[in-house]
Parts: structure tokens; sequence; C-alpha cells
């Protein structure tokens, strides 16, 4: 039987790690997810776990803990936030590359600077490009979900990759709200465990872990990469749709909200996603067709039927919560209007940063969106610019 | 939905009431959400907090910046911050103050909804020792908010505490009593 | 993950597909080092004088390269797919036994 319960997404994500039980966790805290290391911590104090807790001294060591644990062939976890994750930065590439399916969760918050401890995706977002699984949840449910879910993805055959569960930080991670709570048992033979055939602890057989690869192999290493990424869509699916048969929750690549008739829509992520949907129900009850899509799996990007689920759109606004400085929009932006093309010609688009280091958007933010996603119907598309800001102070 | 802010100092316990508030709204089956609004955490400093309470499930993740409810756990910050920003007109102030009612009614005499008086200080050194309102305010606030009845309010704050501190079981009496006489300690002083 | 490409450890090299990559680089078993020709790296060769050979086998342990097999307590010829022809062998010899030639020239 599910328990309902009433916690913040922390305590809801250390309950996932508690049920799993990983062998290993290295961590550093690091506000805001430094609760998670201290669930886990106390776990192992009160023998609800037998995780070996390595405190270590830096995000670089906590991510090699991981890597030297995973390639011994255990289940190896951390959390981090921001500046944390970019201190892991280097060692995040190695544990893709050495295919090690280490699990992190990430709680995201602003990465420096100007220092600030709030939310933005701008620590996750600069490892889009690490090589690994990216999936992003809207609240404490979605957060112990997907973390439940985490192992099998990254730890499939046909995968073999690091998976990062992320969820924003305060806004989720510190508030507390219902959630559902699977039984121990239940989740562990959701779960399952965990026997690689080749690990480095193995008496009978010599591994050798992270060989220099020089130009004859680097190709075919990165080659392999890109694969398993592809592979790693159908596990997602295959998994999330176990994952509903189990425990009665649906999970795609994305979720679509009031999408059917949707002619002005967005596409956003994370509890962001929460607060547009009250703006969509006003909206609907004033007669809009407005719709949201909120990305649920970020790395492999979902892009073909992302395109599909947007054909309908006349306008839509791509919302990043980190600006990245591309000159070309931000991450979520570049990567939606890339699946658009060759795919969906015609809709209206703009790309809007908001809710930087925290910064709220309200509903009435959202429906004030979709209002001037209304007048981009009919603006031409050379007049859009391709990125605008929204929430700021702004000289009258 | 029931929007509720809190403001109080670092230190008095207004997140923890906030969180408390939920807590208990959540064992009647309800719907909640609770936080704080996170930055500097220093002792003294002008904090704020936040509860929702709903019947279905909350999706909303912002501050609250229309509330239904202001509670004050520090007068002295009444003049500092702007407690009526955005409150509902038919909304409730609920203030911790050792002031006359005619005192605190002048001090809101522009604002058009309920406001109510409470010396929880006062409750708290009785019972307590020691000047720790967030649990009398507690009191007053679940009481105006009807979410639960007082004999199942005390059920499950008698249960909270004991788990909140069962390394000090000494104090969950005390808390319990200084509750119970704030259920109904609460005055209104505008009509 | 195959277990065909893993089977292959050893045998991987520089014209094999990705498909036959180990899962993340991983080298299964070990002593593969032999299955590294080191020997191209040569710009000298040593030559073994055999008639000047005690067989007090000083040079084996010098080899940085493993290139002088032993067997039944006695070297033999070098090993030229590994020998970078170093010349320590040549120094260390007692008895001048081992002389070092332009690469190409040993054969």
């Amino acid at each position: 039987m599910s328990k309902r319960a009433n916690m913040s997404g922390n305590e809801a994500i250390s309950n996932a790690i508690r049920q799993i039980n990983p062998d290993v966790v290295g961590a550093f805290p690091i506000t805001p997810s430094t609760e998670i290391p201290q669930y886990i911590s106390k776990f192992v104090a009160d023998d609800l776990i037998d995780t070996e807790f390595v405190a270590v001294e830096s995000e670089h060591s906590a991510m090699s803990v991981c890597l030297g644990a995973s390639a011994s062939g255990v289940r190896a976890m951390t959390a981090t936030s921001s500046c944390g994750m970019a201190l892991m930065y280097e060692l995040l590439y190695v544990a893709a590359s050495d295919r090690l399916p280490i699990v992190l969760a990430a709680v995201n918050r602003a990465l420096t600077g100007p220092i600030n401890i709030n939310v933005d995706h701008s620590d996750t977002m600069g490892a889009k490009d690490s090589g690994w699984i990216q999936i992003y949840s809207e609240n404490a449910q979605e957060a112990y979900d997907n973390m439940l879910m985490a192992h099998r993805i990254a730890e499939h055959p046909e995968v073999m990759l690091p998976t990062m569960i992320c969820q924003d930080g305060f806004v989720t991670s510190h508030a507390i709200g219902n959630i559902l709570l699977e039984d121990d048992d239940k989740v562990k033979a959701f779960v399952g465990t965990y026997d690689p055939e080749k690990h480095i602890l193995n008496p009978e057989e010599s591994v050798g872990v992270g060989p220099y690869s020089i130009g004859a192999y680097y190709m075919e290493m990165k080659i392999a990469q890109f694969r398993a990424m592809e592979n790693a869509r159908k596990v997602i699916s295959d998994v999330s749709s176990d994952f509903e048969k189990v425990f009665g929750r649906k999970y795609g690549m994305f979720e679509e909200y009031e999408m059917a008739d949707a002619e002005l829509a967005i596409v956003i992520m994370s509890s962001a996603a929460g607060t547009a949907k009250d703006a969509i129900d006003n909206l609907r009850a004033r007669g809009v067709k407005a719709g949201l899509i909120k990305l649920r799996v970020f790395r492999p990007f979902p892009a073909a039927e992302l395109a599909e689920a947007l054909k309908g759109v006349k306008a839509l606004a791509i919302m990043d919560r980190s600006d990245g400085f591309t000159g070309n929009g931000g991450p979520l932006g570049s990567e939606v209007k890339g699946a658009l093309y060759g795919r969906t010609d015609g809709i209206k688009t703009i790309n809007i940063v908001f809710g930087l280091g925290g910064r709220d958007v309200t509903v009435e933010g959202y429906e004030e969106v979709y209002e001037n996603l209304e007048k981009l119907k009919s603006t031409p598309a050379e007049e859009i610019p391709y990125c605008i800001h929204l929430g700021q102070r702004e000289e009258k | 939905m029931i929007e509720i802010r809190w403001h109080g100092r670092g230190g008095q316990g207004a997140k923890t009431a906030a969180l408390m508030l939920a807590d208990v709204a959540f064992s009647e089956g309800f719907y909640v959400q609770a936080f704080p609004e996170y930055g500097p955490e220093r002792m003294g400093a002008p904090i704020t907090a936040f509860t929702r309470i709903n019947e279905k499930e909350i999706r909303v993740h912002t501050n609250i910046y229309a509330p239904d409810m202001v509670v004050i756990v520090d007068e002295t910050l009444i003049g500092a911050v702007d407690m009526t920003k955005g409150l509902k007109e038919d909304g409730k102030i609920v203030v911790n103050t050792k002031r006359p009612p005619a005192d605190v009614a002048e001090a809101f005499k522009d604002y058009k909804g309920e406001v109510y008086a409470v010396d929880a200080a006062d409750i708290s050194i009785r019972y307590l020792g020691k000047n720790l309102p967030n649990m009398p305010l507690l009191s007053v606030v679940t009481k105006l908010v009807g979410v639960i009845t007082e004999d199942a309010f005390l059920n499950e704050m008698t249960e909270n505490l004991k788990g909140k501190f069962s390394k000090k079981p000494e104090v969950i009496e005390g808390n319990l009593n200084a509750i119970k006489e704030a259920w109904n300690s609460a005055i209104r002083v505008n009509e | 993950m195959s277990d065909k490409n893993l089977d292959k450890m050893g045998h991987i090299n520089e014209l094999s597909p990705w498909q036959d990559i180990t899962v993340g680089g991983f080298v299964i078993g070990e002593g593969n080092s032999k299955f590294f020709n080191t020997g191209d790296w040569r710009t000298k060769a040593p030559i073994w004088n055999q008639e000047n050979c005690k067989q007090c086998l000083l040079c084996f342990p010098w080899c940085p390269d493993s290139s002088i097999p032993i067997e039944n307590s006695k070297r033999l010829e070098f090993d030229m797919e590994h020998c970078k022809g170093c010349g320590i062998c040549a120094k260390v010899c007692p008895f001048s036994a081992i002389s070092m030639v332009a690469a190409g020239e040993e054969k």
C-alpha cells in the first residue's frame, strides 16, 4: 500500500535512496542538497541502510568515490547542487565515458556568479553535454518516483550511463507537501539488484577502467556513448511503463497538459510547470486555448516526439530557467527550436528566459506569457526576437 | 485554497509553525505546502514563511503574494515590513502582542478584515519558562483556519511533539498546556 | 554489451569498429601490453653475440620492456616486437655480448 506522507523534496529523495540502499554514497554538503547526505548518514547511523557513506572533502572527490565504487561493480550515488556540480564537472564526463551507471540527486541552484543559493537550472544545464541522462521533476513526488526509476535506466545493459535526477532547489527540495511513499519491499523488487558482469574487484578476471584513448579509439568510444544515449530512449520509456504498472503513476518523456487543442503553448521544466498549469486552468476558463509541455527527460532529448506534440500549436514560448549567453537563446530554447526544424514548420516561436536565481514567476505572470503569445500569432516571424527575459526590473 | 504568510525573526520558530500548521492540516486529509523564504539565515533577521492548505493537489510553486491570513510572530516588525501587502480584504491578521486591543486596532485601522491579538509570549513564558511564541500562535492560527477540531488538534500535537521532542520529553507537557490555553486566547480587536 | 566483443579483448586494435570496443573501454584480462607492438619505435637495435655471452642474465632485469625472454635459466634471442632499442642491455653487459646497430641492420 502506498503511504500518504507529508515531506520535503529532499526528504522524499532521501527516502528513495533509503529504499534503494546503495552500496556507496560519496557526498559533500552544498545548499540546497545538503539535507540529502545528512539524511543518508542518519540512515547509516540508525542502521536502516548498509551503505558505505564516504564523507569527502570536495565534490571532485565525491564523484571520484562514485567512479571507483561503480567501477568495482556496486551501486554508487551522490547528491549535489550548483558549484558542487561545477567542481564535479571533469568527473561527470569520466563517469559517462567509462559507462559507470552512477546516480546523482541534483538539487538545482543557480551557478555562481554572482553567488546565489536559489533555484535556476544553470548548474545541471552546464552538464547537459556531459553524457549523463538528465531527468527533471516538478515536485517531491516526481523526484521520488524518478529516483526509483533511475537505477533501472542507468544500469540497463544497453545503456550503462550515469543518470541525474533533478528537482528545484528550495521550491521543491525544502517545501513540505503531500507525497505517496511506496512500500520498501515493493520498491526493492522494482529497483532490483545490480550485478554487472565486468568490474575491477573480480579475483577471477583483471579489468582495467579508463584507459587512455588515443586518436584511433576516441571517436569509437564516443560513438558508443552516442548509441547508449539513443538506447536510453526506449529504456526510459519501458521502465516508465513498468513503473506505471507497479505504482500507477504515468510518466513519459514529457507531460502534455491541455495540449489536445492548444493553439498557444509553452515548453517548461520542473516546478514552474505546476504554477503554469494553474495559469492554464484560469485561461481555459476564459476560453483561451492554452496548453503546456513539461519536459521530463532532457537527455536524451525527445526531439521527434516533441515536434509531433507541438504540431497543432500556432504560437510557442520555450521557457528556459537558465540563460547560457549563447547569442542564440537558452539551452531549452535551442533544443526545442532544433527539434522543430524540418519537422514542424510555421509555429511562431519565442524563447523566454525566466526565474534566474530563484526569481518567482506567478500564476498571473504565466497568464501574461499566454496573452503575449496571442499577439505573437499575428507577428511576422522576422519581427520576433530570438530570446527575451521575463520578470526583471526594467527602466521605464 | 487557504494561503497564510508568517512574519517573524530568525530563531523565533515562524518557519516551524508554518510547517506544523501544514502537518496539522495534512493529518485531516488536506493537501498542504509549507516553506520559508530562503535567504540569509541569521538570528534576528526578518523572515517570511508560507503555508498553503487546499482540498486538491497544490501545483503552484511560488511565494504567497495574496494571503488569506498574515501571522505576525514579532510585532517589532510592524512598520519595518509591509504586513498587509497583498492581504485579501476579507482576510485575517494575527498579532503576537502585549499591547492593549485598542492599540492593535489603531495600528491596523486601514485594514478592513479581521484583526486578532494574542499575548503568545506571555503564554509561552508561563508554561515553558521562556519566550517561544510559535506554539501558542500555531494554536490560535489553527483555530482561525478551521481545518480541525480542538480535540483532534490536541491529539495531533501530542503525537507531533512526542516525535519532535523524543529526547526532551519534559518540554512536551508545557507545550501542550500552552497550546491548550492559546486555543481560546485570541481577541478580535476590530469589528 | 555483447559477450562477442568482450571475448575479443586483447585483439581490439586500431582497425576495430566501434561495435567491438568494450563498454566504457574496459580493458579485460591481464598481460595485454604484449599486444602493443613497441618494436617499431626503434632507431637502434641490439645484437646478441652469443659467443661472448656467459648467461649471467644481468641484461634481463635491466630491460625496461621485458624484451629479453628467459627459458630454463637461460636468455633467448631478443623479442624484437617489443624492444625499443634503448641500449641499456648493451651498456650493462659485463662481457660485451650485446652491441647496438642502426635499426634495420640487425637483420
